[in-house]
């Protein structure tokens, strides 16, 4: 199918740092069933049997499960085998995605969530034999709170956006407590598509915001915006474009002359930690994204947690219940608190996901700050090493991130999207496409401090190499990925008629 | 430090070819009085060995060694050695949303059998991958359903498990959404007579959780043929999913909320579990969450993409279904791989294991003077028991025999404080079940 593309004819030409390699094929796991096969035995059971249609009524039991799957346990294995290596992974190379920190996830901080006594905890056990996962979320808060320089925190959010709906559920908790709740949020034009969504849940009306020309946000513009029916601004600094706010102060100023509050997603945390607490800055709510900053797995999109952070005004607010060190120094939950906005999910929050998050921490301890500047080290590196080749519509000092557009290479026909396919014949996963919305054709790129030097040196050669491509041959990079098991796939088929699940033929 | 790839020479070369002297240079956006002077103050750096330390002291703090009859939302059940290490192939621990298709069919793939399995499951035409769990998928499902019939009243059973009906309280608090709790009768289910005609013809949704947060099977085909009547949507969540191996499925339900944790994940004290909702095709465009379609590349190869994203909230911003963006995904593949290995034979094993053994348990624990069981309608592997005293006293007692005691309702039910629901899953050895009555029945004989 690629008898044009010269490059590709030998298979073991090498690409970058990138060779093909077989993979195998693989049917769905449905396919392979065989009745009587089976992955799983039980232990035998240990008390009578009990036939369930005479135990709980013909009407509430069913028959066997039709097309659920029987297969041995090697197939099993085999099977997600195979469908991993169809993957990319942090541990196959850099992956590069603006915006979602994909740094390295620490082996120990698996291990340590799956011992014995922390793994097989239950949630509605006694806080008598719950002191060591209290004492766990307690140390996690402390340590967020010293990061973050901030009050108080609650860990039970389960992912960013529950976070920022959490947050927002405590302004307007604290405004109504005020006397007036208000009507609107403000958000800026580059902020990420989960703080609108969340902000309607809140109850609120969402005020969109336009950045500058230096992708900032005004505070003359801001000024006009903020009147007595603003409850918040969330913002999201560095912003998305990988840019300090640099007068965050004053916009602080503005929102608190007016009785408004300053909401900071923190999504872009690893640009600050250790070097400046957003606590400091005039922010009263913020959460953070543990899944990005604090290197717990992606996992394929989640598992995550959001730990939402408050100054002391907003504390009584806080979801229930609370992690508190009692005076005898033991801990409990509180469920005791009249102000809470309520709960946001159920039990104490996603555990594993938080003590990841505290064991990652803990290695670092105060040296957070260096892999804080190592990130900004790569992006910067990245930056200047780029910058001759692709456009950078906002000349600003970047910090852990960079966006270039595709406004170069447009010209010969070539989009953001094309260049991003491209990288993956290279052996590297693309950057962040299409967003922040403020930068037509975004390329946006984010190698976190997990990067060596000689994998940024790696990646900036591919850049440069798809650039030239882009030149000579830009089929070649509209027509990407070449390498991979399948070619681009046809997402408006996909949408137009779905099939969601597999039918037997 | 052991995470960072860097020599001090190579970040001096790095910052070199930057074109600044030092780092500090590279902060300067940020103004000079907010920059931290002095380290944070944190515990750390800590090396491996004691990393492992300070969570094993905390292991030791915990329940180890204590058995336990706490249902009520997280179960304990089998968990297999390969489902763990495939999850932990870097490959799917370290990867992201699978928005870049031909570089994530391994995620894409699992995702969509994932979707299979949850439907073969529950009866219903599709299923999203994934929530975050039961809790939020059933206040997602509320809100589906609000959007889905324009009504904005919901009536929910009291039998709903108390924290999924707070979380649900949080999120309507600010939508407008109206919530009617309905009781239940001397069988445990929901009271049927409560729910009248006139209140039905307002109401988006009846709300109810089967077997109930009593361990109760409730009438799912009585209930939507009520609901239907009145134009209502049934919605049914499931937090025990192994019941699934025997119970009839909720196909009559317009939409399914559920908690996947049953299918081989860890309680790990609350989370990370799987949350996930099914419904009927005609829904999808108002079912939030992620889905996995399959399609084809150019060359006719079959290939998987995320789909129907229009939905999203990184498309729609504001005018998003909801405004979830990290999942589960991770757990919505431990759940599949566990389902694949215990299979169609396995999980029905399993829960006939937990039926037999919930029924050995409630037969020891009727023989013991002064408690009855109540609720009458049929039960999987929870029920309902009534102690002649406070259930806080009791399981006080019992910890001190390394057990922990059934879920005590007056937690959340004021009125039955002397009323709590017993778990016993296939993992609860029959010794330990008779153990656990020769306790109580030592204790009840003990004067107050």
């Amino acid at each position: 199918m690629n008898s044009k593309l010269t490059d590709l004819e030998a298979p073991t030409k090498n690409v970058g740092k990138a060779r093909a390699h077989v993979t195998q094929n693989e049917g769905l796991i449905f396919e392979q069933s065989a009745p009587g096969k089976r992955g799983m035995e039980l232990p035998p059971l240990d008390v009578p049997a009990v036939d369930p249609a005479a135990a709980l009524g013909k009407a509430f039991t069913r028959d066997s499960i039709e097309g659920f799957p029987e297969v041995s346990e090697i197939e099993v294995i085999r099977h997600f085998t195979r469908l991993s290596t169809w993957n990319y992974a942090i541990d196959l190379g850099m992956y590069p995605l603006g915006s979602c920190t994909m740094k390295y996830n620490p082996r120990v901080n698996e291990f340590v969530a799956r011992l014995e006594g922390l793994a097989t905890e239950h949630p509605e056990q006694p806080g008598e034999v719950s002191q060591g996962c209290l004492r766990i979320l307690y140390d996690l808060q402390k340590c967020l709170l010293s990061i973050t320089g901030m009050d108080a925190a609650t860990l039970q959010p389960a992912a960013g956006a529950q976070g920022e709906l959490t947050g927002l559920l405590m302004i307007r908790a604290y405004l109504e407590s005020q006397g007036n709740a208000r009507h609107k949020v403000l958000i800026p034009d580059s902020a990420h598509g989960t703080n609108p969504a969340s902000v309607v849940i809140a109850g609120y009306e969402v005020q969109n915001i336009k950045s500058n020309s230096r992708g900032q946000l005004d505070t003359d513009h801001l000024r006009e915006f903020v009147t007595d029916d603003v409850a918040a601004l969330m913002i999201t600094n560095p912003s998305t474009l990988g840019v300090f706010e640099e007068r965050i102060a004053e916009i602080a100023a503005i929102l608190h002359e007016r009785g408004a509050l300053l909401y900071m997603d923190g999504a872009n945390m690893n640009a600050l930690a250790g070097v400046t607490r957003p606590g400091d800055f005039g922010v009263d709510v913020m959460h953070l994204n543990l899944h990005k900053t604090f290197s717990t797995p992606h996992g394929g999109g989640g598992p995550g947690a959001g730990p939402v952070m408050v100054k002391k005004i907003l504390e009584p607010f806080l979801p229930v219940p609370v992690v508190v060190q009692k005076q005898d120094d033991t801990y409990a939950l509180d469920h005791n608190r009249p102000k809470s906005v309520g709960r946001v999910r159920a039990y104490a929050g996603n555990f594993g996901v938080l003590l990841r998050a505290l064991a990652y921490t803990l290695a670092y301890g105060p040296g957070i700050r260096q892999a804080t500047e190592d990130a900004v080290v790569n992006a910067n590196y990245i930056r200047k090493n780029l910058e001759p080749y692709f456009d950078l519509p906002y000349n600003l000092p970047s910090m852990h991130e960079v966006v270039f557009s595709d406004a170069r290479q447009k010209a010969r026909g070539v989009n953001t999207m094309d260049i991003a396919k491209r990288l993956i014949d290279y052996g590297f996963h693309p950057y962040t496409t299409a967003f922040p919305l403020i930068v037509p054709g975004a390329m946006m790129i984010e190698p976190t401090e997990s990067e060596s030097k000689q994998e940024c040196d790696l990646f900036i050669d591919a850049m440069r190499s798809i650039a030239a491509e882009v030149e000579a041959n830009p089929e070649l990079v509209k027509t990407a990925p070449h390498s991979t098991r399948v070619g681009r796939l046809d997402e408006v088929a996909a949408a137009r008629k779905p099939i969601l699940r597999w039918k037997p033929a | 430090m052991r995470y960072l790839p860097k020599s001090p020479s190579e970040r001096q070369e790095m910052l070199a070819a930057i074109g600044v002297r030092s780092v500090e240079d590279l902060f300067t956006s940020i103004p000079e009085k907010f920059r931290l002077r002095e380290p944070l103050n944190l515990p750390g750096p800590l090396s491996e060995t004691e990393i492992i330390q300070y969570f094993q002291a905390r292991a030791a703090e915990n329940a180890r060694g204590y058995t336990s009859f706490l249902g009520a939302g997280a179960y304990q059940h089998l968990r297999s050695v390969a489902a763990d290490a495939l999850i932990q192939r870097g490959e799917f621990l370290t990867s992201y949303t699978p928005y870049q298709a031909e570089f994530a069919q391994g995620t894409l793939t699992a995702i969509f059998e994932f979707q299979t399995l949850m439907c073969q499951l529950t009866g219903q035409e599709v299923a999203n991958a994934s929530m975050y769990d039961g809790s939020t998928a059933l206040t997602e499902a509320v809100l589906m359903a609000e959007r889905l019939t324009s009504r904005s009243h919901v009536l929910v059973a009291r039998s709903v498990h108390p924290e999924y009906r707070q979380v649900l309280k949080t999120y309507a608090k600010n939508l407008g959404l109206e919530i009617e709790e309905i009781g239940y009768t001397e069988s445990g289910q929901l009271d049927r007579a409560a729910l009248k005609p006139e209140t039905l013809a307002k109401a988006a949704a009846v709300v109810v959780q089967s077997p109930n947060f009593f361990g109760v099977l409730e009438d799912l085909p009585a209930l939507a043929e009520i609901a239907h009547a009145q134009s209502s949507l049934l919605i049914s969540t499931i937090t025990e999913a192994v019941s699934l191996g025997i119970v009839r499925p909720p196909a009559e339900a317009d939409i399914v909320a559920m908690e996947g944790q049953a299918f081989g994940i860890a309680p790990s004290y609350g989370g990370p579990y799987v949350g996930v909702i099914a419904t009927r095709e005609k829904n999808v465009r108002q079912m939030p969450g992620r889905l996995a379609g399959q399609t084809t590349d150019s060359t006719g190869n079959r290939g998987f993409v995320l789909t129907l994203a229009t939905r999203e909230q990184h498309i729609r911003r504001e005018k998003a279904t909801s405004n979830i963006c990290t999942n589960e995904a991770l757990y919505a593949l431990a759940a599949t791989i566990h389902l694949c290995l215990i299979g169609k034979e396995g999980l029905r094993e399993q829960a006939l294991q937990n039926l037999a053994k919930a029924r050995f348990a409630q037969a020891e624990f009727e023989k013991i003077p002064g408690i009855r069981r109540v609720f009458s309608g049929p039960t999987f592997n929870e029920f309902t028991l009534e102690f002649p005293r406070s259930v806080k006293m009791i399981n006080a007692d019992l910890l001190k025999e390394n057990i922990i005691g059934p879920y005590a309702l007056g937690t959340h039910y004021p009125d039955l404080t002397k009323r709590a629901v017993v778990c016993v899953t296939e993992t609860t050895p029959r010794a330990e079940i008779e153990r656990f009555a020769a306790a109580v029945r030592r204790i009840l004989e003990k004067p107050v």
